[in-house]
This record gives C-alpha cells, structure tokens and sequence, in this order.
C-alpha cells in the first residue's frame, strides 16, 4: 500500500477491524509524529469508496445520523442534519475547521498532527455526503506543514476525488468561529458575519457551506467505514462516542486525552496522571466556560447531561485545574481580559461591555474594591448582545468566578489573595 | 395579522452603531444600555405599537433595526 493506488475496497472492508477500545482517534501507545497513509491505513483499513461504487450519500449521512454524532467544535450541534441542510444545496463546499483559537486548548492541533489522515478521510466523506467536489482544511498554524504533508501523499497517491486546499488559520480567539472561518478563508477577516442566512445556505462565495470541526470529521471517517452501532458502543445513549479532551493546570501529565463520553471527572484528571496539587476548583468546557468546586466536580460524568447540574458543559472538551495556591479571581481576570482584547470589534456591547467587565473583574481581582458595583447589570446588558455567542461566554465565566470563589472574594476585601502563581496560558497582549 | 404571527423587533448587533434614534422614537420597546446599545423588550410587539415600531425600523440611520416574524 505504498504511494499506488492498490484498493481492493469492497474486500479490503471485511478485514478492517474497527478499534474495540479507546483511543479512536489519537495513534495508540507512544508513537511519535504523524501517522503516515500507509500507516493509517494499515490501523483502519480502506474508507469506503465515494464514487459510484461506494455507498449512496443518503445513506452515509442516515449512518451518521443513527450514530448521533454532534459537532466537537464546543456547540455540540447533530452533525447530520448539517450534512443534510448543506446537501440540499447546489454545489457546496466544504470547510475542515483546525482553528482552535482557544489558548488552552490542544486537542485539534493535537488530532492533526498525529492522525492528518483520519481528518482528510473525514473531509472526503463529507464532500461526498453533501456532493461537494472542493474542500478547503483550516489548518492552526502550528500544524500546518503536516497537514500540508498528508494533503501532498494522498494526491501522489492519487487517494481522493475532492480537490481539498490548506489555510493557514488566522491567530485569534475569534477566528474559530464557523461564520469567522468562512470570513478568513474568503476576505482574510477573521471576523463572525452576521446570520441569518446560515452558512448551509450561503458560506464561502455565496455557496452552500459545510463547517465542521476537524475532531467531528475523524469521528464521521470512522463512523463510514465502522457504523453506528460500533460508534455508540462508546459514550452514553444520548452523547455516544469519544471525545478528545484537553487537561491542564494542576495535573502530572497535563496534555490531550481520549475518553468514552460521560467519563467522571475525577477518572479523566487520573488519565493526566492525576492532580499534582491540591485541586481547588476545575474550569470545564474552556474560557468560554465554567468554574466548579473541585470536590463537587469530580462524581459528575464528563458530559452535557452530566455537567448540566454545575451549569457547565463539556464545550471544547477542557478540563483546567487549578490548585489551592492559585487565586481564581486573578485567573479570571486575566481570561476575560483576554477575550475582551479578543472581541472581533464589531459589536457594541462586545466592544465596550467586556472591557468595563474585564475592569471590574480586575479591581475585585486586585483587591482596588471588595463590592461588584455595576458588575451584575453589566454582565446582564451584554449577556446574548453580540452577533456571536463570544460575549455570552465571557459573562458565562464571570458569574461562575463570582459564585465558585465567594471565600476568596472575602480574603481580598480585607487585603489577603491565596495566588503564588498562576496557572492558565494567555497569550500576551497585543500592541494596540 | 393573527396573534401567532406577532412580528418581533431585532437589531443585528454587527450592524449597529449605537445612533440611539431608536430608543428615542420607541421608547415603549427600547432602551439603551450603559454604553448607548438598544435593548430590545421581549416578546411580539403590541398591536398599538405597530406604526410605532415601523416608523422606527425606517428612521435607524444603520438599517440595523427589523421587524419580522421569528
């Protein structure tokens, strides 16, 4: 299976033999650097064919649709009404999101730069669930010369019917945003536009456009050529599968992680070989999300039934410890001072709603003022104010940093902070 | 106009600029908030704020305000 085409597709099927256990996605074991085509293959077979000899897109998608998969990307969308809404459109596109804009998390970055092929397999099939004869890959800039590479094998190799392009993904926090990359790709602006129209409708040069995260596409590879059922044989009735998961922070083995679905919290810290300090509170979900107590956190099943109870959500799968000795009020000031800086400086409540936010945060964080002041009608006026979800999450942050560290807003207001070092990862701030 | 297709306000936030006409023209429905953003009351318009709410959506100098069914 070197660099010819050499597929005996239809037999080479019965002797694929699905993963019966986890990781899925990632290589297994310790191999180092990207999983080459022949590689690839050798570990998942062949994908089923997409051309005429293949599976009808119908019923791809019907699969993917009784496998109930949902978009990885943090909005858990059903997957396959995606396909179907994009299919019904004449010539659409698709568009493989690898952004990642998120500074804490790693898991796409990860996913490309150890299994590219298991993405660009997702990235056909989708072409051919929606009948798309181009593909464009948004690759985060770190990974981009290994998706480069496997773009470059599976041509010489003449693997694939879709043209697929690689961009270089724009460096903000915004950019990850579906209707963002779609502005990038085509204007260079990664900015959210304003919808409706959705981008199944109207996306990249007024085409029919598919967005998926490039985590969801690798599930949908798998999903072709395994089935529903073995995709739900992971995860829980109602969220099957694995997801990818990013733990940082106060962790041995901080790094990405592969779990079942409704895994409890505490066992997916003991994947990262476990706190290295006493854990305070976890961050779930990503700066878009949520504070939780860490001994409440920990029974509760890694999942959006599971997390409901604490008002968080598994997001883009990121699970941040942060230990006694650090001040949760600083961590969050410096977040929410980064997304403000991160508003795509369009919309008025983003613009200038987060960074009075960010202020406040950081006067309580500081210890300039004990009370919140005009921080609760803040959070509350630019709370679903912006053109994309980006100021919900920050008001989503603040109020679980006001509810989960009341103790130590008390410590400040008589001038104690219980920080010695900080512990999430913020860019610097960018010259103005 | 029956009441299950009660046309609703909405500003497209991108589009705004923050003129405040609207929250002057109507203020039944709209306010500004600290930063001189309309906020838009919840729910359908009334019927007796109909002509109101249309002379508003005309007059927003960014075309950012609508009146729709959604």
């Amino acid at each position: 299976m070197r660099g010819t085409d050499s597929r005996p597709r239809q037999s080479a099927l019965a002797l694929a033999q699905p993963p019966s256990r986890l990781p899925r996605l990632l290589p297994a074991g310790f191999a180092t650097g990207p999983c080459g085509l022949a590689d690839h293959l050798a570990r998942y077979g062949p994908p089923p064919a997409t051309d005429e000899n293949g599976p009808r897109p119908e019923r791809l998608i019907e699969e993917v649709g009784r496998a109930g998969l949902t978009g990885r990307g943090g909005a858990s969308f059903p997957t396959a009404r995606k396909l179907a809404a994009v299919a019904a459109g004449p010539d659409p596109v698709v568009v493989a999101n690898g952004t990642e804009g998120e500074p804490a998390s790693a898991k796409d970055k990860v996913l490309l730069a150890r299994s590219p092929h298991l993405v660009l397999d997702g990235v056909v099939l989708a072409a051919r669930m929606v009948g798309a004869r181009r593909a464009v890959l948004v690759a985060h800039p770190s990974v981009r010369e290994i998706v480069d590479d496997a773009v470059a094998e599976r041509a010489l190799a003449r693997f694939d019917r879709v043209r697929i392009t690689v961009v270089t993904a724009a460096d903000r926090f915004v950019a990850g945003e579906a209707s963002a990359v779609v502005a990038w790709v085509e204007h260079g602006v990664p900015a959210p536009t304003p919808r409706p129209p959705h981008l199944s409708q109207r996306g990249l040069a007024g085409a029919p456009t598919l967005v998926q995260n490039v985590e969801t596409l690798a599930h949908l590879a798998l999903i072709a050529r395994y089935g529903a059922a073995w995709f739900r044989s992971a995860g829980t009735p109602h969220e099957p599968g694995s997801m990818l998961v990013t733990i940082l922070g106060a962790v041995r083995e901080p790094g990405v992680r592969e779990i079942a679905i409704g895994m409890p919290v505490g066992e997916v810290l003991e994947l990262a070989g476990g706190p290295s300090a006493p854990p305070q509170a976890l961050l779930l979900g990503g700066y878009f999300g949520t504070w939780a107590r860490a001994d409440t956190a920990a029974s509760r099943p890694f999942s959006a039934a599971g997390l409901a109870g604490l008002g968080a959500g598994p997001g883009a799968g990121l699970i941040a410890v942060l230990p006694a000795d650090s001040c949760g009020l600083r961590e969050t000031a410096r977040v929410v001072r980064y997304l403000a800086d991160e508003s795509a400086g369009q919309c008025g409540p983003c613009v200038f709603g987060l960074d009075a936010i960010a202020g406040q945060v950081e006067r309580i964080a500081g210890g300039v003022t004990a009370g919140l002041g005009p921080l609760s009608r803040w959070l509350s006026q630019v709370d679903g104010r912006g053109g994309c979800s980006h100021p919900d999450g920050a008001v989503r942050l603040v109020r679980s940093a006001l509810e989960a560290f009341g103790e130590e807003r008390e410590l400040h207001a008589r001038g104690w902070c219980s920080g010695t070092r900080t512990v999430l990862p913020v860019p610097p701030r960018r010259a103005r | 106009m029956t009441g299950k297709a009660a046309p609703r306000l909405s500003v497209s936030p991108i589009a705004c600029d923050g003129r405040g006409l609207c929250a002057q023209m109507l203020p039944e429905l709209i306010t500004l908030d600290d930063w001189g953003y309309p906020i838009i009351a919840a729910g359908p318009v009334p019927g007796r704020l109909l002509a109101d709410a249309r002379l508003t959506v005309g007059a927003c100098p960014k075309l950012a305000l609508r009146l729709g069914q959604q």
